[in-house]
C-alpha cells in the first residue's frame, strides 16, 4: 500500500484530520529544505507537500511566487528536488511526500524518467496544478506502473460532472481548493466549504483535504471539523520569507505555526 | 480536398492540434473555460452573432482593409510584387481589434460586466479597453512593466478610454508575465470577468477562437488577391510572436497548396545568440505554458527563458499551438529576422511607400524583402501589415539618440 493511503487509513483508525504543510523546495536555499521537512514532521505533519519551483507560478500568489523566486535564485532544479526527498528518505521512511507545482519541468525531464526517478526517490504522489485529468491520461499509465499516486483539485466552481471525473481519477487524497483565487488569498467561508464538500461524500470515499486560507490554528480547527484534512501554504512560506536572512531560525518558526495547527485539530 | 484538409478540421473536442494545445489550467478555471466553449460554439454559427460581428468590423473598425500594391518599395528590391494587407488601418491601428470586438461581444453575451486582458506592445490592451469603453464594460489591462516603459504611449491610451493599467513587476516583467497576472486575476474573479486573451494561445477554446475571429483578415485578403492579382498570390508573410495575425492571413488559404506561407519570428540579437524570442525557428523543445502545450523556449530544467525583441508585441517564449502543429507538417516555414534588419525594413518602407510599420509588422516586411528579391517580377508576396508604427516612434527614436 501507498504511503499516503497508509497515513490516511492510521489517521481515520484514530479519527484524527491530518495537517499536511507545503513549503517551496530550495527557499531560501536548497541545503535548508530537507531540516524543514524533518521539522514539519516533529511538528506533528502527517503528509509533505513539496513545491517545485517554476518561473511562471500562475496560480499562486505573491507569497509563494516569491518563494518560487528565492529557490530559482539558488538554481533549483527538479532534478535537486528529487534528491531532496531522496535525503529525507535516509531519515523517514513513512512520511508520504507529494510534489506539487506545474508540469513544464516534468514536460522537459521527460514522463518516463521523471516517474522513475521519483519513486526512486521515494515520492508518493504527485499534484501538478495545470493537469487536470483531462491532460494527465499520457502520465497517468506510467503513474501507475511506478506507484505514484495522481493527486487532483477540486474547486468551488467545479460542476458536478467534472467533480465525478476527478474523484473517479484521483488517488490519495482530493485537494479541495477552498476559494476562489490564488494560493495565500483571504479568509475562506468554513459554511461554505461544508456545503460544498457534502455531495464530494457521495462521489468518493477518498480523503477530503482543504487548501487555501487555512492561516492558523482557529482556521485548521474550523476546517478539520468539516474536511479529513487541512493544507498550509503560505502562511508557513511567509514564515521562511520573514527568517530567509537567518534560517536557523526558519524550523522553530515553522514548528510554531504547525504546532498550533496541531493542537486546534487534536483538541 | 487537399493534403492539407485535415489541418482545417482542428482543433479536436479536446482543444487538441495533433500534439499542441489543449487544456492545461488549474481547477478553478475549468468550468469558466467549459462554459466559454459552449457559448462560443453556440455563437460562431448563430447568424445573428456573425451578422453583429460582421456589422461592428465594417461600421466600427473600418473594414475591408485594403490590399496595398507597395509598387515602388517592389521595384526597388527588384523581385517580386509586394502586396500589404493594411491592417494598420484599422481602428487603433492594428489587427487586433479585429479579435478584441468578437470576444467583446461574447462578454456581452455571457452578462459578464468585466472585462481583463494582457498586452505586450499595448496594441491589444488598447483594443481591448476601446472596445470596452464601446460596450460599457470595466475594463483592468495587465502590461509588464518593461513594456509599460517601453510603451508609454499606448499606456495613456488605455488609460484615457477609462481602463485601468496595471503594470507587472515579477518574473520577466514583460508579455509572458502579464498574462500569468491575468490568469491570476481570472482565478479570482472568474463569476464576473471575461478575460479576453489576444494570440492565438492560451487553453482551449482560446487558439480556436482567437482564431476564427481574426481569420477576417485572410477571407478577405483572399478575395482581394483574385480581383486585384487576378490570381492566388505566390508567398504569404506575416510576423509571429503568439502568432494571432499570421493565422489571420494563413488560416483561409490552408488548403492553396500552390501558395507558400511563412511565419517571422523575432530574431532578437541572432536565433544563434539565444538573446530572441523565436521558439520555433530555434526548434525549442516542446513544453506547457499558459494553457497549452506548444513550442516554447525553456532551460534543460523547465524553466522558462527570458526572451529578447526589439519589439514588445513579439517577446514572448511560446507559440500559438497550431503554429506548432503547421510547422510540424510543413504547411507553414518559420524563420527569424534579427532586430538591425527588422529597423532596416521600418525606414525603407516609412521613407519609399510613406507607411510606417509596427516593428512588428517590420519583422515580416524585413523577410518579404529577402524573398522578393530572388523571386520574379510576375510573382506576387502578401505581408500581413499588422500594425502601424506610431506606438513604437519612441523606440526607434531612442535608437537615433533622441528623447521626447
Amino acid at each position: 500500500m501507498n504511503r499516503i493511503d497508509q497515513r490516511f487509513a492510521a489517521l481515520k483508525a484514530q479519527s484524527r484530520r491530518a495537517l499536511i504543510p507545503y513549503i517551496t523546495a530550495g527557499d531560501p536555499a536548497p541545503q535548508y529544505t530537507v531540516g524543514f521537512m524533518h521539522a514539519c514532521v516533529e511538528a506533528g505533519a502527517d503528509v509533505l507537500e513539496l513545491g517545485v519551483p517554476f518561473s511562471d507560478p500562475m496560480a499562486d500568489g505573491p507569497v509563494i511566487q516569491k518563494a518560487c523566486e528565492r529557490a530559482l535564485k539558488h538554481g533549483t532544479r527538479l532534478a535537486d528536488v528529487l534528491d531532496m526527498v531522496a535525503s529525507f528518505r535516509e531519515s523517514d521512511s513513512t512520511t508520504p511526500v507529494v510534489l506539487m507545482g506545474y508540469l513544464n519541468p516534468i514536460e522537459r525531464m521527460g514522463y518516463e524518467a521523471f516517474v522513475r526517478r521519483a519513486r526512486d526517490a521515494g515520492v508518493d504522489g504527485v499534484l501538478m496544478v495545470d493537469m487536470p485529468p483531462e491532460e494527465a491520461t499520457a502520465i497517468a499509465p506510467l503513474f501507475a506502473e511506478y506507484g505514484l499516486q495522481s493527486i487532483f483539485l477540486l474547486a468551488p466552481t467545479t460542476s458536478s460532472s467534472r467533480a465525478a471525473t476527478i474523484c473517479a481519477h484521483g488517488e490519495g487524497y482530493l485537494y479541495y481548493v477552498s476559494l476562489k483565487g490564488v494560493t495565500g488569498a483571504a479568509s475562506l467561508d468554513v459554511e461554505a466549504v461544508a456545503r460544498q464538500l457534502a455531495p464530494l461524500r457521495e462521489m468518493t470515499d477518498l480523503p477530503l483535504c482543504v487548501g487555501f486560507g487555512i492561516r492558523d490554528g482557529e482556521t485548521a480547527a474550523a476546517v478539520g471539523r468539516v474536511a479529513d484534512g487541512v493544507i498550509v501554504g503560505s502562511a508557513l512560506v511567509s514564515r521562511i520569507a520573514e527568517n530567509a536572512e537567518r534560517p536557523e531560525a526558519i524550523p522553530a518558526a515553522l514548528k510554531a505555526v504547525l504546532g498550533d495547527m496541531r493542537d486546534a485539530l487534536d483538541r | 480536398m487537399t493534403k492539407f484538409s485535415d489541418l482545417t478540421r482542428l482543433p479536436d473536442a479536446q482543444g487538441h492540434f495533433g500534439p499542441y494545445g489543449g487544456r492545461f489550467v488549474s481547477e478553478t478555471l475549468s468550468f469558466a473555460l467549459e462554459e466559454l466553449e459552449k457559448v462560443y460554439m453556440s455563437l460562431r454559427d448563430d447568424a445573428d452573432f456573425q451578422a453583429e460581428f460582421d456589422r461592428d468590423l465594417a461600421h466600427y473598425v473600418g473594414r475591408p482593409s485594403p490590399l496595398y500594391h507597395a509598387e515602388r518599395w517592389s521595384k526597388q528590391i527588384g523581385g517580386a510584387q509586394i502586396w500589404l494587407k493594411r491592417e494598420d488601418l484599422n481602428h487603433t491601428g492594428a489587427h487586433k481589434v479585429n479579435n478584441t470586438i468578437g470576444q467583446a461581444l461574447l462578454a456581452k453575451k455571457s452578462g459578464k460586466p468585466r472585462v481583463i486582458a494582457e498586452t505586450g506592445a499595448g496594441q491589444h490592451g488598447v483594443a481591448t479597453a476601446t472596445v470596452a469603453a464601446r460596450l460599457g464594460l470595466k475594463c483592468e489591462i495587465y502590461m509588464g512593466a518593461e513594456d509599460v516603459e517601453r510603451q508609454k504611449l499606448n499606456v495613456y491610451r488605455m488609460r484615457l478610454l477609462g481602463a485601468e493599467v496595471h503594470p507587472v513587476e515579477s518574473g520577466s516583467r514583460t508579455l509572458k508575465d502579464a498574462m500569468n497576472e491575468a490568469l491570476r486575476d481570472w482565478v479570482t474573479n472568474v463569476d464576473d470577468t471575461f478575460y479576453i486573451i489576444g494570440t492565438v494561445a492560451g487553453p482551449h477554446p482560446y487558439p480556436a477562437m482567437v482564431r476564427d475571429f481574426t481569420s477576417v483578415i485572410g477571407r478577405e485578403a483572399r478575395e482581394q488577391s483574385f480581383a486585384q492579382i487576378g490570381r492566388l498570390p505566390d508567398a504569404l508573410v506575416a510576423c509571429v510572436g503568439g502568432g494571432s495575425n499570421a493565422i489571420g492571413l494563413f488560416y483561409p488559404f490552408l488548403e492553396d497548396e500552390e501558395v507558400a506561407m511563412v511565419g517571422v519570428e523575432a530574431g532578437g540579437d541572432g536565433v544563434e545568440t539565444g538573446r530572441h524570442a523565436a521558439p520555433l525557428t530555434a526548434n525549442a523543445p516542446s513544453g506547457v505554458l499558459h494553457g497549452n502545450r506548444t513550442y516554447l523556449m525553456s532551460d534543460a530544467s523547465g524553466q522558462v527563458s527570458d526572451t529578447h525583441s526589439i519589439s514588445a508585441g513579439l517577446d514572448y517564449p511560446g507559440v500559438g499551438p497550431e503554429h506548432a502543429l503547421w510547422k510540424d507538417v510543413g504547411r507553414v516555414n518559420y524563420v527569424a529576422a534579427n532586430d538591425d534588419a527588422v529597423l532596416e525594413a521600418f525606414r525603407e518602407l516609412t521613407r519609399i511607400e510613406g507607411i510606417m510599420p509596427a516593428l512588428e509588422s517590420a519583422h515580416a516586411l524585413a523577410h518579404a524583402k529577402v524573398m522578393a528579391a530572388s523571386m520574379r517580377p510576375d510573382q506576387h508576396i502578401v505581408v500581413n501589415l499588422s500594425g502601424r508604427g506610431d506606438k513604437d516612434i519612441h523606440t526607434v527614436a531612442k535608437l537615433d539618440g533622441l528623447e521626447f
